[in-house]
């Protein structure tokens, strides 16, 4: 062991832990070199082919583009609709298996060593779990999805509660409560403990082999005890390389789209054109932020902005949850948590459900959706999470950031429905949501129901732009340690090269019109990743089962 | 003229280091000087080490083979960063304040153009540190 006095730098020893003995050497297939004034430390292959085959995939898309429509824009709803049962139960398990984890021995086990100290304090480290995967989703989903569930016309009601509105746009009053409760419940069920378990999974699975095992920081090392020795052959490129993939389209696709909703939101407010020019600056700036974040790094960049965006989001919920009334929203909140603890059995079971348009179109695109994004927020997870045991690590990354979502949902979702309630022919809510359905101007709609509706709605598009950057950074990061083989101090160009990759091919789906196939072919990326998170499951108590508690 | 020399030292590229690690030793000898190898490593297992405790161990090592083959008081302090990348500078400026060195011997690559944006750590330690700075092209 280090000699404490001449090491002080070291902030504690790390104490017992159970390194895996391999003789892969990290960085051992890594191409080191010069590009003229740029070094590079890049793993082959896994860097080569996933950015090759994804500039194939962006030609694909482009020229060959109604037939990629049509091929992936059927296969996703094909795939949700086909595998429903197996989306659900495998997100079942993964709840169970955290909650499991939380009561049994292993919960004592620490990432990082028995000795090992947190890397972050709980507020940094609760900034970034939020920022990097879940942040807009919630601005974009927060009123749109409770509102969609308490009006449908479209016959996607959650297990078939019965649709207060009349045809004729009034209410009808008996059937008021229950939609109200049901609204919520089957949001909350999408935003609670099952995301978040999927993201835990990951997440544990790699800090417990980077960490613990001594493995690099890369999704092939979770398949160790699986695969042994082959994880660092072509196994483990195919999964690296398929991590890269989900991840760069995943974020390259949220942000094209998500430049449209910004732009929509921007005309919706101001009155700004919506048009291909607006949405291609607005990208550009985002991309140009988030490379001025992963330039300043991890402690200097992604967690300064991230804590940022938390302490803003906080204050526009407060302000929601005041200026919509208190009483009001604390009633949701209960009346939320209680249908979805009274409806998750029946919103979880797969079998014999007559409301499959909620299902199939809703939950099974959502857990799929998840799965796909899983491996981007599991790494990042797994990377400022040393230092916890895996007690503190469950609850923290899987029940308080569901209950954080569950207040979220309650007041944005319980704030547009009171909306709706309180004046079903004014409520720009309802114009927005159900008479014609306009997802992005969904939040606008809502804070216009409220005082001070041009300064929140300011803050809410400053919001949803800096929560792209924040997942735009950390994606870089993650891409980019995979693509160094595991590495974290690969040269800066590299970062700044996928950063720079995301937001480009963002642009040019953009203004090719490959947007929605490759966003549709991300999330079918969920099927094979879910089989790789069962198996994940299975590492986590193999690796455990070894540590010292 | 100088008490204790501060030499940050790559454990993955020791073989660059040659000319800095000789030049090192040898001002050492000169004013009488402790050396204090630093080491900058990430939480997460690297070429060099699977952890951090790990890697201190290896920079241990490292010092004492130097001091015993060059004949130099010498020893280790090793700093975790939670980003090396962009965060190194940062680290060897606070290794000065740790160490207690007045001199800083450290190996540099010859300036290209990439240094007008991102500037070479042996400038940036030199135009923030109390101590003086001694850059060895390689």
């Amino acid at each position: 062991m280090a000699d404490d006095t001449t090491n002080q730098g070291i902030p504690e020893p790390e104490g017992a832990v159970d390194i895996i003995e391999t003789d892969f050497e990290i960085g051992q297939d890594n191409i080191e070199g010069q590009v003229g004034p740029f070094g590079f430390d890049i793993h082959n292959p896994v860097f080569m082919i996933s950015g090759l085959s994804i500039v194939a995939f962006v030609f694909y898309a482009l020229v060959f583009r109604e037939q990629a429509t049509e091929a992936f824009g059927a296969l996703r709803p094909w795939l949700t609709s086909t595998f429903d049962w197996f989306f659900l139960w495998s997100a079942n398990i993964f709840v169970l298996f955290c909650l499991v984890l939380i009561v049994s021995p292993w919960g004592g086990v620490r990432i990082g060593g028995t000795e090992a100290q947190p890397d972050y304090s709980y507020a940094g480290w609760f900034a970034m779990l939020f920022a990097a995967g879940m942040g807009i989703g919630l601005m974009f989903f927060g009123v749109l999805e409770p509102v969609y569930y308490f009006g449908t016309p479209w016959g996607d009601e959650p297990l078939g509660v019965v649709r207060p509105l009349a045809e004729d746009g009034t209410l009808i009053e008996e059937n008021i409560e229950p939609a109200r409760r049901m609204a919520l419940a089957a949001t909350i069920y999408h935003w609670g403990l099952h995301p978040w378990a999927i993201y835990a999974i990951v997440a544990l699975a790699l800090a417990l082999f980077t960490y613990n095992k001594g493995l690099p920081l890369t999704i092939r090392s979770a398949f160790y005890p699986l695969l042994g020795e082959r994880v660092w052959g072509w196994w483990g490129h195919v999964i690296d390389t398929l991590a890269v993939f989900a991840t760069l389209f995943g974020l390259a696709t949220s942000l094209g789209f998500g430049a449209q909703q910004a732009n929509a939101g921007l005309e919706h407010v101001y009155g700004i054109p919506n048009n291909i020019t607006v949405q291609v600056i607005l990208i550009t700036a985002i991309t140009a932020v988030a490379l001025g974040s992963v330039l300043r790094g991890l402690d200097g960049g992604v967690k300064v902005l991230s804590e940022v965006n938390m302490i803003v989001a906080a204050l526009l919920l407060l302000f929601v949850f005041l200026a919509a009334g208190p009483g009001g929203i604390l009633g949701d909140f209960v009346g939320g948590l209680g249908g979805y603890a009274a409806e998750i059995f029946a919103l979880s079971n797969p079998h014999g459900r007559e409301d499959t348009g909620y299902m199939q179109g809703w939950t099974s695109f959502y857990w799929a959706w998840w799965i796909s994004w899983s491996p981007f927020v599991g790494m990042f997870i797994a990377r400022v999470s040393r230092g916890r045991t895996v007690r503190e690590f469950v609850v923290c990354v899987l029940l308080i950031p569901s209950l954080v979502c569950v207040l979220w949902m309650a007041t944005f979702g319980g704030a547009a429905i009171e909306q709706v309630i309180t004046d079903p022919a004014g409520s720009a809510v309802k114009a927005q949501v159900i008479d014609t359905y306009n997802p992005p101007i969904s939040l606008f709609a809502m804070l216009e129901g409220l005082p001070l509706a041009a300064i929140t709605s300011t803050i809410a598009i400053i919001l949803v732009v800096v929560f792209f950057v924040t997942s735009s950074d950390s994606g870089s990061l993650v891409i980019d340690t995979i693509t160094a083989g595991g590495k974290i101090d690969a040269p800066l160009p590299q970062r700044v090269f996928w950063c720079t990759f995301e937001g480009a091919v963002a642009i040019v789906l953009l203004l090719g019109g490959g947007l929605g196939a490759l966003q549709a072919m991300v999330i079918s990326t969920g099927l094979p990743f879910t089989v790789v998170l069962l198996l994940m499951c299975w590492a986590i108590l193999k690796g455990l089962m070894a540590e010292k508690r | 003229m100088f008490n204790r020399i501060m030499a940050p030292v790559d454990l993955a590229h020791t073989e660059t280091l040659g000319k800095a690690l000789m030049v090192t030793a040898d001002m050492a000898r000169q004013y009488g000087a402790g050396v204090v190898y630093v080491g900058v490593t990430a939480a997460t297992p690297g070429k060099v080490a699977h952890n951090p405790a790990e890697f201190a161990e290896k920079l241990d090592a490292f010092a004492k083979s130097q001091a015993l083959t060059l004949g130099i008081a010498a020893e280790a302090h090793a700093v975790v960063s939670h980003d090396p990348t962009t965060d190194v500078d940062d680290a060897l400026l606070k290794a000065v304040g740790e160490t207690g060195a007045d001199l800083v011997v450290m190996a540099s690559h010859v300036p290209g153009l990439t240094e007008y944006i991102w500037p070479s750590n042996g400038g940036k330690i030199a135009s923030h540190s109390s101590a003086s700075v001694f850059v060895v092209r390689d």
